[in-house]
């Protein structure tokens, strides 16, 4: 039943965001910690001992590839909703604070990848 | 057409699910046809996405992009942050927990690593902008992080409103300059395995920028870069305004 697949994902996903608000409320802050990461690892571990159990059926990962395979969609959709335009007018820090950051960012990464490939 | 405008008012969502499909044919369809496939589809359209974004701001004033124009609104559904983080989750099911685990400590050291040089970029431009006080060099450089840790670290350490509206601006920017750097950037920066997307997620952060970027380089890529990026905002919401913000007062 894809339905299952469906309901594995949303139990998966929820109780992540769970943990990612217990986590930034115990650390005092504001925010969701890393609830989309856990709920990944959820959904991973949810798979493996389903596999292993023979409980997981091919038509519950048409549930959750269908939502896999959505996610390109929800970005664009994602994109257009952006506050583009006050981002853009919001000043020349903003833009310059938002780029070249990014900039630096791609120089550097080559250099992480190198330095861990050698330690 | 009364009767249209109100069938489209009411199924907003569907509408989205219609509006997207229709930009993800003609994108690509500009991509094979126009650009020999040089350029993916789904790049195209995600930009015309930001485009749209843009337009929609400036045609009703609001803050959600094309989303502010009523018959447009189900966009924001479907882009809104529910459906965001679920299709996210969802691309775990293509992803090797092996892979993850292995490439954990990786992840981990870019998250410091990235939250570390886009707080400093960012405070090193807004002293160069003009600004001397700790508090809004703090928040400026938090929002550089992302535009969800710049006004969380400025409502925590009291920055002003103006200083705080320009680093969602910054963190906004940043969304965007890594949607469209990153399929450009990718081939040069070796960015194509899991082990180095989980990385990427781990310096660039923005989830929404690494998980768009991803997507239009690559789409197997995009759960290892998200496993790692989710964590970013959280830990920026954490360090910059503790322990940046006190070591940054120190020196000023």
């Amino acid at each position: 039943m894809m339905i299952y697949g469906l309901a594995l994902l949303a139990l998966s996903f929820l109780l992540g965001q769970w943990i990612g608000e217990v986590l930034g409320n115990l650390l005092g802050i504001n925010a969701n910690v890393g609830g989309v990461g856990f709920a990944m690892i959820f959904l991973l571990i949810f798979k493996e001992w389903f596999l292993n159990k023979g409980w997981f059926k091919p038509d519950m990962e048409t549930g959750i590839d269908f939502w896999n395979k959505l996610y390109i969609p929800v970005v664009i959709a994602m994109a257009a909703s952006l506050n583009v335009k006050s981002a853009i007018s919001s000043g020349s820090l903003a833009i310059a604070a938002g780029v070249l950051p990014v900039l630096l960012a791609f120089l550097i990464f080559p250099m992480i990848i190198k330095s861990f490939k050698s330690a | 057409m009364e009767q249209l405008l109100k069938v489209i008012d009411q199924n907003g969502l569907i509408v989205a699910f219609l509006i997207v499909g229709l930009l993800t044919y003609f994108s690509d369809l500009f991509s094979k046809k126009v650009l020999n496939g040089k350029i993916p589809g789904s790049a195209i359209a995600i930009f015309i996405g930001l485009v749209l974004g843009y337009l929609g701001g400036v045609f009703s004033g609001g803050e959600k992009g094309l989303a502010d124009i009523t018959i447009f609104k189900g966009i924001g559904t479907l882009g809104g942050s529910m459906f965001r983080d679920f299709a996210i989750v969802a691309t775990a099911i293509g992803a090797s927990f092996l892979l993850i685990k292995k490439s954990g400590l990786l992840g981990l050291i870019s998250l410091f690593f990235g939250i570390t040089v886009f707080f400093l970029a960012g405070v090193a431009l807004a002293w160069i902008w003009g600004y001397r006080d700790a508090v809004s060099l703090v928040t400026i450089g938090a929002g550089a992080c992302t535009y969800i840790v710049g006004p969380v670290t400025g409502a925590a350490i009291g920055a002003s409103s103006e200083v705080i509206a320009l680093s969602i601006g910054a963190g906004v920017v940043k969304t965007i300059a890594v949607t469209i750097l990153t399929p450009i950037l990718a081939p040069m920066i070796g960015l194509n395995s899991p082990a180095s997307a989980m990385a990427f997620g781990g310096v660039m952060g923005t989830s929404s920028g690494v998980a768009a970027g991803l997507a239009a380089t690559d789409p197997k890529l995009v759960p290892y870069g998200a496993v790692t990026a989710t964590f970013y905002t959280g830990l920026g919401c954490l360090l910059c305004p503790s322990l940046f913000f006190l070591i940054l007062e120190y020196f000023i």
